[in-house]
């Protein structure tokens, strides 16, 4: 616990926040990359406390949110099946696919499994040899080697009754893909730490220097927020565009090289497609060719699946920073966390879930307020 | 002519976890299918036990019914919760539980060594909270079709003259008052449930509430509004009372007690301590001028010795929670929907 207290102190939060103040003299806008820093900074109104100048966009980063609807059904599909033991990760099991979700599935019958671990739906595998065991492998790379190990184990150990239904992202093409779009509005980058810790930075440099855009590397607490924010505006008032890493505590410029080499074996970089964005090159990775015979994808052929995305749903636009949640029409009216249009109204780490279930007040006061009404 | 569901549960056609999580879901299911079936004036206050009259007495009346998986946890059994959940439900009126009843749905092949522990449990748990089990029943049901032993128990006691607790009660400028540290028995449950360990060892707060009430009353019987935070946490505790007296509610955020290990536990695993729920806990809302003195009461208590002012009742946001953080800036806190899902990474 002191370990996180320390880094929610709020002494230093303000020390922090006059710092930001003092350095910022023009309007900036921030992207964080990761679906939990959007988290952090809503939960404790972050964003509330900085200084007008410091608009934050939230980016792509939640991967329950950038899963392909597709790939939901192809996942809803397969649950349903009576011989299939579904494992997954709780928040993946309220994320709507076409007209259903996973806890739908379970009350129509369906095995479906929260897990807290890949390795525990390999478990699941060994103790139930006569039936098929799937694990929803989805995330960025902060997931994918754990995932990545999972297989290899199940090689190693003969387990025949495991497949992975992949759908892993990587960060680096997405940043890539957000700084090309001509309506970009991004000056600055807080990059995902945890990626980070896994990737190193290496991957950083080069896209700084392209798109002569300050990329910060930065972790979760508030205070690893607030410094992320505060050298990247220090960066940007100085004219400069380099990589820095605000989370050294986690963050290796190397990265973790025994978890890049299982990734390496076991997975190779693939075009991917992103729910409400579309196809980005190389962004993502499916099991190699070697580990094909553990693709759930491979093992059960899913055919005859009618995919619908609500047509209301802008949740594309928020995750390319374009639109800020309430800006929606359809926010807290048609789409809530208990009527989801879309992944990022239902994540705990997205950007809709966030501004519905902590900033309803705060916005309601601007609306009041815009109407000339008191506010609180 | 059939009875037929007069409003069909927005999207679900099937029960599913979250109808029974304590949170927004669980509340649809009640006014949607159970009070329009069952009517009646005191069912419709939709408290957490019913306050009736009988021959002149006011009575307390209460049911309650635990499938908590495991059996046996740190701190605790399902034959404990089986008397606490029920006698707090009661004490949240104000009344002490007298009389309670006790019905076991046994799975076939479960040990009797195993039923006997749990029975002791249970029956232990009943002579601490001052509760004598007066009528039972017992049903089997076939291998797989249970989860080892389900229990169901009701309660009935005494409320004293003079007390009226409800939320009905509540208004701007209540204190509100939590017993002590939240989101233990959540945690506990979870960990070896699981099979996480957090590096300590969890224990469940599981307990009473009987006694702590009554020492609180004997402060003063003007408080207004009692609630255990079980299922759904104190998060959804505050949102009942918001909504069913239409009050806003201010937390703030670092007055609330929780301990370090559940703190960390919920940090790994992406979960709102507020959200995670609780036995043995209360939450209070007191007036303002009572709210000193009912809280030195509570901290003289075993079970309120850590019992802290965490916010109060405002006219601004009626019927929502909010909570101001460390930072200070400011977050609604929402009712849950369902149940609280462990996060991705």
């Amino acid at each position: 616990m002191k370990y996180i207290e320390e880094f929610q102190d709020p002494a230093l939060a303000r020390k922090l926040l006059d710092d930001i103040r003092a350095t910022v003299t023009r309007p900036w806008a921030l992207m964080e990359v990761c679906g939990g820093q959007t988290h952090t900074i809503i939960r404790h109104g972050i964003d509330q406390l900085l200084p007008d100048e410091v608009e934050l966009i939230h980016g792509p980063g939640c991967p329950v949110c950038v899963t392909p609807l597709e790939v939901i059904d192809k996942a809803l599909e397969i649950a349903s099946r009576p011989e299939v033991i579904f494992c997954s990760f709780g928040d993946m099991l309220r994320v709507p696919g076409t007209g259903r979700d996973l806890f739908q599935v379970r009350g129509q019958g369906g095995d479906v499994r929260v897990v807290y671990s890949p390795l525990d739906a390999l478990r699941v595998a060994q103790e139930n040899p006569d039936r098929e065991v799937v694990f929803f492998g989805i995330g960025f790379e902060t997931t994918a080697p754990p995932n990545a190990m999972t297989v290899y184990q199940a090689r190693r150990l003969g387990i025949p009754n495991f497949s992975l239904l992949v759908s892993h992202v990587r960060v680096p093409p997405a940043i890539e893909a957000i700084m090309r779009s001509p309506s970009c509005r991004v000056q600055g980058f807080l990059a995902a730490g945890h990626v980070c810790s896994v990737m190193g930075t290496s991957e950083y440099p080069e896209l700084a220097e392209r798109f002569r855009v300050p990329i910060v590397v930065t972790g979760f607490e508030p205070l690893d927020i607030l410094e992320g924010v505060r050298r990247t505006v220090q960066q940007l008032e100085r004219g400069e565009h380099t990589v820095e890493n605000a989370y050294p505590r986690a963050v290796q410029p190397e990265g973790n090289p025994a978890a890049q080499a299982m990734l390496a074996d076991v997975f190779e970089v693939t075009d991917r497609a992103w729910r409400g964005i579309g196809v980005i090159p190389a962004s993502g990775w499916r099991l190699s060719s070697r580990y094909r015979e553990y693709d759930a994808e491979h093992r059960f052929s899913v055919t005859g699946i009618d995919t619908r995305e609500p047509a209301e749903c802008r949740s594309g636009e928020v995750l390319q920073g374009l639109l800020k949640p309430h800006e929606c029409e359809a926010f807290g009216t048609t789409c809530t966390p208990r009527t989801p249009l879309g992944a990022t109204m239902v994540s705990s780490e997205g950007a809709c879930a966030a501004y519905y279930l902590y900033r309803r007040l705060d916005l309601e006061q601007k609306t009041v307020s815009r109407e000339g009404a008191s506010v609180v | 002519m059939a009875w037929t569901c007069p409003m069909p549960l927005r999207d679900q056609s099937r029960v599913v976890m979250g109808h029974g999580g304590g949170g927004a879901m669980s509340a649809e299911l009640v006014e949607h299918v159970f009070a329009p079936a069952f009517g009646g004036p005191v069912l419709a206050q939709l408290s957490d036990s019913a306050a009736v009259e009988l021959g002149g007495a006011r009575l307390a009346f209460s049911t309650d019914s635990f499938v908590v998986r495991p059996l046996f946890f740190p701190g605790g059994s399902i034959g404990d919760l089986a008397v606490n959940g029920t006698v707090n439900d009661l004490a949240m009126s104000g009344a002490r539980a007298a009389y309670m009843s006790c019905g076991f749905i046994l799975e076939e092949g479960v040990e009797l060594s195993v039923v006997g522990r749990v029975a002791q449990a249970l029956g232990a748990a009943a002579r601490t909270a001052g509760v004598e089990v007066v009528t039972g029943d017992t049903k089997v049901v076939e291998a797989g079709h249970g989860d080892g032993i389900f229990i169901n128990t009701s309660a009935i006691g005494l409320v004293p003259p003079g007390v009226d607790l409800r939320p009905q009660r509540v208004r701007p400028g209540d204190a509100v008052i939590v017993s002590g540290p939240i989101g233990v028995h959540g945690v506990a449950i979870m960990s070896v449930r699981e099979g996480l360990e957090f590096g300590v060892e969890i224990e469940s707060d599981c307990a009473a509430l009987g006694g702590l009430v009554e020492a609180m009353l004997a402060v003063t019987q003007d408080l207004h509004a009692l609630r255990d935070p079980t299922r759904g946490g104190l998060a959804a505790a505050l949102n009942e009372i918001a909504a069913a007296s239409g009050t806003g509610v201010v937390v703030e955020e670092r007055a609330v007690p929780v301990p370090p290990p559940v703190a960390n536990a919920c940090a790994v695993l992406g979960l709102d301590p507020m959200y995670v729920a609780n036995e043995g806990k209360l939450v209070a809302f007191v007036p303002r001028e009572h709210a000193d003195a009912v809280l030195a009461a509570m901290r003289t208590h075993p079970l309120g010795r850590e019992a802290a002012i965490v916010g109060e009742t405002v006219q601004t946001h009626p019927g929502m929670v909010v909570a101001r953080t460390g930072l200070g800036g400011t977050r609604v806190v929402d009712m849950p929907i369902g149940e609280q899902l462990p996060r991705i990474c």
